[in-house]
């Protein structure tokens, strides 16, 4: 049996990009290997996300949604995901690899005595065999990996890697998954989440990422990469050394230490490329450098160059860009 | 309060690394290791609690790795820490999460806890998993990721932030939990020159899978690695020119339009 359980992660009541992603995967694996695909979303706008992916290919889609379950808790959600897993006794599991799923499947993985691939950049079918791919050493290789053994087998798929799934198939049965969770049992929940200022896209989802590194000299010069990044639609990011020097938050550091970024597009302006920043965004599809220096190794790794003063480069580009979008 | 610190020793965050000939691993020769960078903020945070709590308040270092990392374990006493169990066993090399997770475990649990850190991940295996399956075996909860920790006055809670996509969770939890560290949470000191005196007389526990009670490798061998793949070779840089930058920069965007087609 190689039944297949989609985890639809749910933030402020709507389900993530990434569950329409996991929906292909899933449709990849149950088209070579057989099996059916059953959803699961839990939490605050549980019932009204089962109701807008029936069309989606699932059999059926488990939900579980009450006030034990309205804020984020591992225990709590790790209960009901555990609990579904060993009722419709799937092979496969497919989460995302967000701060959700990386905090909540380890433990999911040990209740249900199976095993976990974190961070998938790819997953197929090989000889009859699921087998995911991932990066290790922060990304200087890569492993594929399967599962030895009949056990739940948990694959977490990092955003934007895979393209979304589109709507197909009869309407899925929806299911009220009963959850025996109550409040007092929960140790550790979360209260709020804070937003970040800004209101920009997340650097591990977003499409376009505009960097800026040691170069930018002062906190007040991201203006420039902000205005560039607000009309492509795009987040900003930034070197470690960069937030070193103070000039952005940690929040916004990609690289070994910082985020791990998988854009369409990635403008690194004033960033040498040193190996630990490689390693936050070297699968970005598209890397444009802007940098004084020919002989920056950031060029070894990007698509296209300019060789230049970010402070010149930067707002002709916008301009250029404002021009046509 | 009985503090447990985890630390993994893992390759230089500078290593290149390498796929050996047989392709079933990485090149080790050469490699230089350190102590995994967000174990330092673990072990930074361990020291805080204990000057915070005073008492009797301890810190112990868990490691799991080869007798290596013996230097390494010393570099977190010379930081401050009190002691250390040092677990080594030829059984243990390329342990997998819930190996990792069930040896470290049983020292914990050997040792008693009050309050455990570590790092958010290992950048070896990038895993992030030891420490949530750890949690789940020590009947504990977790808080992954996290940038702020403060403990209550009567020590029997916390609150924290934890980074998530596009903002910070604050969390609550009941303690003893396991508190995993990001970047951020704090600033780890240097060693001094009289930690590093004072570290070379402090207690580092060695032990064996046998040791622990262990007969054999507990539940290893779950993930098979088919096969090790390196980075795609990354193509030819156009650089692009022109007399004005201005036209460079039109000329940047057309190759992204019609070229790259990502705009
Ligand atoms: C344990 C560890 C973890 C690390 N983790 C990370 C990580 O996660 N992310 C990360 O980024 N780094 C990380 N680093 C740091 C990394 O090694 C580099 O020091 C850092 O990436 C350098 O940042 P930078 O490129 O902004 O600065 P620099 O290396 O100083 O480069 C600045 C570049 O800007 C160019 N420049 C200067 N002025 C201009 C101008 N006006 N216009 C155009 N170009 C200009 C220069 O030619 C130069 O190439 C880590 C290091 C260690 C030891
Ligand atoms: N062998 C080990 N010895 C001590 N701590 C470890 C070991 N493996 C993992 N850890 C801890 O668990 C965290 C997560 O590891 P991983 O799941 O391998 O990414 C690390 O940051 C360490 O703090």
């Amino acid at each position: 049996m190689t039944d297949i359980l989609v985890f639809g992660e749910l933030r402020g009541g709507k389900a993530k990009k990434i569950t329409k992603e996991l929906i292909t995967a899933a449709d990849r694996i149950a088209g070579e290997l057989g099996g059916e695909i059953n959803g699961l979303f839990v939490g605050e706008g549980a019932a009204s996300a089962a109701e807008e992916f029936k069309g989606y290919g699932f059999k059926r889609i488990f939900y579980a949604e009450d006030d034990a379950l309205k804020n984020y808790s591992t225990e709590g959600y790790a209960k009901v995901v555990s609990d579904v897993i060993k009722s419709t006794g799937a092979r496969y599991v497919l989460a995302g690899a967000t701060a959700m799923g990386r905090d909540l499947f380890p433990r999911v993985a040990a209740r249900v005595d199976g095993v976990m691939f974190s961070d998938c950049v790819d997953l197929r079918v090989e000889d009859g065999r699921a087998i995911a791919k991932r990066p290790v050493y922060s990304g200087k290789v890569f492993i594929e990996i399967t599962s030895k053994d009949e056990r739940p087998t948990i694959v977490a798929i990092r955003p934007n890697n895979i393209p979304p799934a589109e709507p197909k198939g009869d309407g899925a049965e929806i299911v009220k998954q009963d959850s025996d969770v109550t409040i007092d049992t929960i140790r550790a929940i979360a209260k709020e989440i804070v937003p970040l200022a800004g209101g920009r896209p997340d650097l591990t989802e977003a499409d376009i990422i505009v960097s800026g590194g040691r170069a930018m000299k002062d906190a007040s010069n991201f203006k420039i990469l902000e205005e560039l990044a607000d009309l492509l639609g795009g987040a900003v990011g930034a070197s470690r050394a960069a937030v070193d020097s103070g000039y952005a938050p940690h929040a916004l550091q990609v690289g070994q230490t910082g985020k791990i970024v998988n854009p369409k597009l990635y403008i690194a302006c004033g960033i040498s490329g040193a190996i630990q920043h490689l390693a936050g965004m070297r699968t970005s599809k598209v890397i444009v450098a802007i940098n004084k220096d020919p002989n920056a190794p950031i060029f070894e790794k990007a698509h296209y160059g300019i060789v230049g003063d970010l402070f010149e480069v930067v707002p002709l580009l916008t301009e250029e860009l404002k021009k046509i979008l | 309060m009985k503090i447990i610190t985890l630390l993994k020793r893992v390759p230089d965050t500078e290593a290149r690394i390498l796929i050996n000939q047989e392709g079933t691993g990485i090149r080790e020769d050469g490699l230089k290791y350190v102590i995994n960078p967000y174990d330092e903020y673990a072990i930074e945070e361990g020291l805080k609690v204990r000057e915070k709590v005073g008492g009797d308040s301890k810190v112990t270092v868990v490691t799991m790795g080869p007798e290596e990392a013996t230097e390494l374990i010393r570099t977190a006493l010379a930081m401050g820490a009190d002691d250390a169990v040092h677990i080594v066993d030829p059984l243990l090399e390329n342990a997998g999460p819930f190996t990792s997770a069930a040896v470290l475990a049983k020292v914990i649990e050997e040792e008693g806890f009050d309050i455990i850190f570590c790092g958010k991940q290992a950048i070896d295996d990038d895993m992030a998993q030891v420490q949530t399956i750890l949690a789940e075996m020590l009947d504990i909860p977790q808080v992954n990721v996290a940038t702020e920790f403060e403990l209550s006055d009567d020590g029997k809670k916390a609150v924290l932030s934890r980074r998530i996509e596009g903002g910070d969770e604050k969390y609550e939890t009941a303690l003893p939990a396991i508190i995993s560290c990001e970047k951020g949470l704090n600033e780890p000191r240097y060693a001094s020159l009289p930690g590093i005196m004072k570290a070379k007389k402090k207690e580092i526990r060695k032990k064996t899978l046998a040791d622990l009670g262990f007969e054999t490798k507990p539940q290893g061998g779950r993930a098979e690695i088919v096969r090790w793949l390196p980075l795609p070779k990354s193509g030819e840089c156009k650089i692009v020119e022109a007399e004005e930058l201005q036209d460079a920069v039109k000329e940047l965007v057309r190759l992204l339009r019609e070229e790259s087609k990502v705009l």
